[in-house]
């Protein structure tokens, strides 16, 4: 009935329509209201502005634009907002190199920073390995026990975060703990009895199965020149403690076997070079406050 | 085509066109307490701040202050810290539960005499008044053409608006800033430009509410009229047209030419004063109406002429419908001020005032507040025993360094340590916290080999203010292996 597609005045309204009808239902065809088309031509005022001040066609090639008269890009904008943030925390960052590392908790405010960024810098380099709480897990040390394989002072730690274990630094920490069965320098025996030996040291001998006093003699035979006579560990060898109830390989019958068997070598990799000296200094202090430093 | 359309009532409209209200000049005992709680409200708002008030040194003397910048809010000698804000609270609920009492018993108190929107607005609206004279000449005035004596009512009256409006948000601003400091810096043109800015938005806002829009605030923009309306009930007092008396209304002449014949007259002169002097234009014959502020205004004006025609008083006054209906039925008006509802207003506020000044009064000057490590929840050391570790933020709300002694008690041998602290006494960490700070240590706790841990054990931190002995405690738990 509307296929003319032409308005006629609406009698209720006054209002011409469009001409459209769908069952009946028609629709007014009213203006705009200003308000709506001044907003609309304001955006397009803006949009022209806009255009010229910053970055809009692509025009130039595939991967060349238009950059606007402010040239700004996201990439700057990044650069400079990380070059600021570097600048705000320099005088800290100047003080903290200046500062003895035990001195550092005297001075509330750096160790307040200090604190702080180990714990960024322990998010984005450590954890992977440790453990974002720090817990570590098997074969990855806790490193807030107070079992430490290097040392546990604040000295220490920033030194094995600086030279790293079995790493490519010339200075780095090494430590061997030799594959006796692989190596055929005891056998299967002697193996079953010095793991007997060395679970009695925390009381979980029997569950081995072999023989404690003759593990004993074989014991102060191989292992003491590195875990020492009472199997105490020897922190300048990275030798760890095997008379406690922490284990960084696990401590069941089972793992001590298989690490006087096959031998232990961890790794970490040095962090000289990576990360800047106040980040090193940083993180010994954030992994020393986690609860175990020494 | 022949649709079956009905024709319209001729007069529908969607859009209420703003019809500017006139009210006129008028004097009795309702417009006396309104300018009673002007002079004194505003005497409040624009004077408090530049009050004195003496805390010691290191701490703002302004008796009234809200100091964002430290995050303090300082009510003469109490001082809340961030961590109160429920007494912010506190106090806005009672704020509403008392909007809701004196709403049950006598209708909108608040919007007839203290809203800041009817205080600014009387206030405007005399300036007005003061410029361009009372109701018929400002409509005059507006009807007339642009003339040079209109131009200068015209000028002197916004100009002095926009004075009383700048110096609104001038003295609000003073509530977040050092007062004098802050007038010197004003009149040097030294003021931080957050200062002219907000100073300016209240400038606007007030010279546009109190100035132009007037009563439209009321009747379109605030909510409370629609909630109170949802909240009034029968026995609520409301400035009411005794229609019962005033009906059928007619002039004097008219009504005393009824009488004579043995006819009904009303009291009701219908002299249209109500209607002139009323602030928002609303003619309170017509009953209760959304419009109507009950600001009593119209009584005023009904009584004076009540008085000049040697009638009684009250043809409109405080009053209820059911007042209304009992007077027709001949019996005797009732009034119920005190009743259910009222009276549990007034018990839950006085709840809440009261819980309040109690807390206020018994309140610690200083306490810990303790966040137990998620990761890891517990370590296990090699010794065999279990260590815990928390945040713990120690709060001296006084004006000088307090050494407070940090200790734990909960579990068998339970020990602490302290990072960085070397002090300790009886088991305990001797901490100092400087004055009105808050400082964070982190707190170990170790358990021996051997003591029976379960999962979760509830702890005390307690923390002992080395000078006086008072103890301030906070619950906690020490975490350990499931069996």
């Amino acid at each position: 009935m509307a296929d003319d597609h032409k308005g006629r005045v609406d009698e209720l309204s006054g209002v011409e329509t469009t001409g459209h009808s769908w069952d009946g239902l028609e629709e007014l065809n009213n203006p705009m209201p200003s308000w709506w088309l001044y907003t609309f031509y304001a955006s397009i005022v803006f949009a022209i502005g806009y255009m010229v001040l910053y970055p809009s066609w692509p025009v130039g090639g595939e991967k060349d634009h238009l950059k606007g008269t402010l040239a700004w890009n996201a990439r700057d904008a990044v650069n400079k907002a990380v070059k600021d943030a570097a600048a705000a925390k320099d005088p800290m960052v100047k003080k903290l190199m200046a500062t003895d590392i035990s001195a550092v908790r005297n001075d509330k405010a750096l160790a307040r920073f200090a604190g702080r960024s180990g714990k960024a810098a322990f998010g984005d380099n450590c954890a992977p390995c440790h453990g974002s709480g720090a817990t570590g897990s098997k074969g990855y040390p806790g490193l807030v026990d107070d079992d430490w394989l290097w040392g546990g002072t604040l000295e220490q730690i920033q030194h094995t975060i600086k030279v790293g274990i079995r790493s490519e630094h010339d200075e780095t920490r090494n430590n061997s703990m030799a594959a006796y069965g692989d190596d055929e320098l005891l056998d299967k025996t002697k193996i079953l009895n010095v793991a007997s030996y060395v679970l009695s040291l925390s009381g979980h001998g029997k569950e081995v199965g072999g023989d404690i006093a003759a593990g004993e003699a074989v014991f102060k035979e191989t292992c003491v020149s590195c875990h020492g006579p009472e199997g105490k560990g020897m922190q300048k060898q990275g030798a760890p403690n095997l008379s406690d109830d922490i284990w960084l390989f696990g401590g069941k019958p089972a793992d001590v076997i298989a690490t006087i068997t096959h031998g232990r070598k961890g790794l970490m990799p040095t962090w000289e070079g990576r990360l800047d000296e106040a980040t090193i200094k940083a993180l010994a202090i954030y992994v020393h406050n986690r609860g175990g430093g020494q | 085509m022949n649709s079956p359309v009905s024709k319209p009532e001729p007069d529908i409209t969607f859009f209420e066109e703003h019809k500017k209200v006139y009210p006129k000049k008028v004097s009795g005992t309702f417009r006396q307490i309104k300018w009673a709680i002007l002079v004194l409200t505003l005497g409040v708002y624009y004077l408090l701040p530049f009050v004195r008030w003496n805390r010691g040194p290191n701490a703002p003397d302004q008796a009234v202050l809200v100091d964002m910048h430290h995050t303090r809010l300082y009510f003469f000698n109490i001082e809340i810290w961030p961590q109160e804000v429920y007494y912010l609270t506190g106090l806005l609920i009672a704020a509403a539960l008392l909007l809701f009492m004196m709403n049950a018993i006598a209708g909108r108190l608040w919007c007839g005499y203290l809203c800041p929107q009817t205080v600014w607005t009387d206030l405007f609206m005399s300036v007005e008044r003061f410029f361009e004279g009372d109701r018929r000449d400002r409509l005059a005035l507006d009807n007339g053409k642009m003339t040079v004596s209109k131009f200068f009512k015209k000028l002197g009256k916004h100009f002095t608006w926009l004075m009383i409006a700048w110096w609104t948000g001038g003295a609000w601003v003073l509530y977040f800033n050092d007062a004098p400091t802050t007038v010197y810096e004003l009149a040097t043109f030294t003021a931080h430009w957050e200062i002219w800015m907000w100073i300016g938005i209240l400038t606007a806002s007030t010279y546009l509410f109190a100035g132009i829009a007037r009563e439209q605030i009321c009747i379109y923009m605030c909510p409370w009229p629609r909630i109170q309306a949802a909240f009034t009930d029968d026995e609520a007092l409301n400035v009411t047209y005794r229609w019962d008396r005033g009906e059928p209304r007619g002039s004097v002449k008219t009504n005393k030419a009824l009488l004579a014949e043995g006819k009904p007259a009303g009291d009701c002169i219908d002299c249209n004063q109500c209607y002139e002097v009323c602030p928002t234009g609303v003619d309170i014959r017509k009953g209760l109406q959304l419009d109507c502020i009950m600001c009593g205004l119209c009584i005023d004006a009904c009584d004076s002429v009540m008085h000049k025609v040697g009638k009684p008083h009250g043809l409109i006054a405080y009053d209820t419908d059911l007042n209304i209906e009992r007077r027709l039925k001949g019996e005797p008006e009732q009034y119920h001020p005190i009743r259910i509802r009222t009276v549990a207003y007034a018990i839950f506020i006085a709840a809440i005032m009261g819980g309040m000044a109690y807390s206020l009064m018994h309140r610690e000057t200083f306490g810990l507040n303790v966040l137990h490590d998620r990761n890891p929840l517990y370590v296990k050391l090699s010794t065999g025993g279990i260590r815990n570790a928390y945040t713990v933020r120690l709060l001296n709300k006084e004006r000088e360094t307090k050494r407070f002694a940090i200790g734990i008690e909960g579990i068998e041998g339970i020990t602490l340590k302290v990072i960085d602290i070397d002090n300790y006494k009886d088991g305990k960490a001797v901490v100092e916290v400087e004055p009105d700070r808050t400082r964070e240590i982190r707190v170990l706790a170790f358990t021996p080999k051997g003591t029976k841990v379960g999962v979760s054990n509830p702890v005390t931190l307690t923390l002992t203010d080395l000078d006086t002995g008072i103890v301030s405690k906070t619950s906690d738990y020490f975490k350990g292996p499931r069996p």
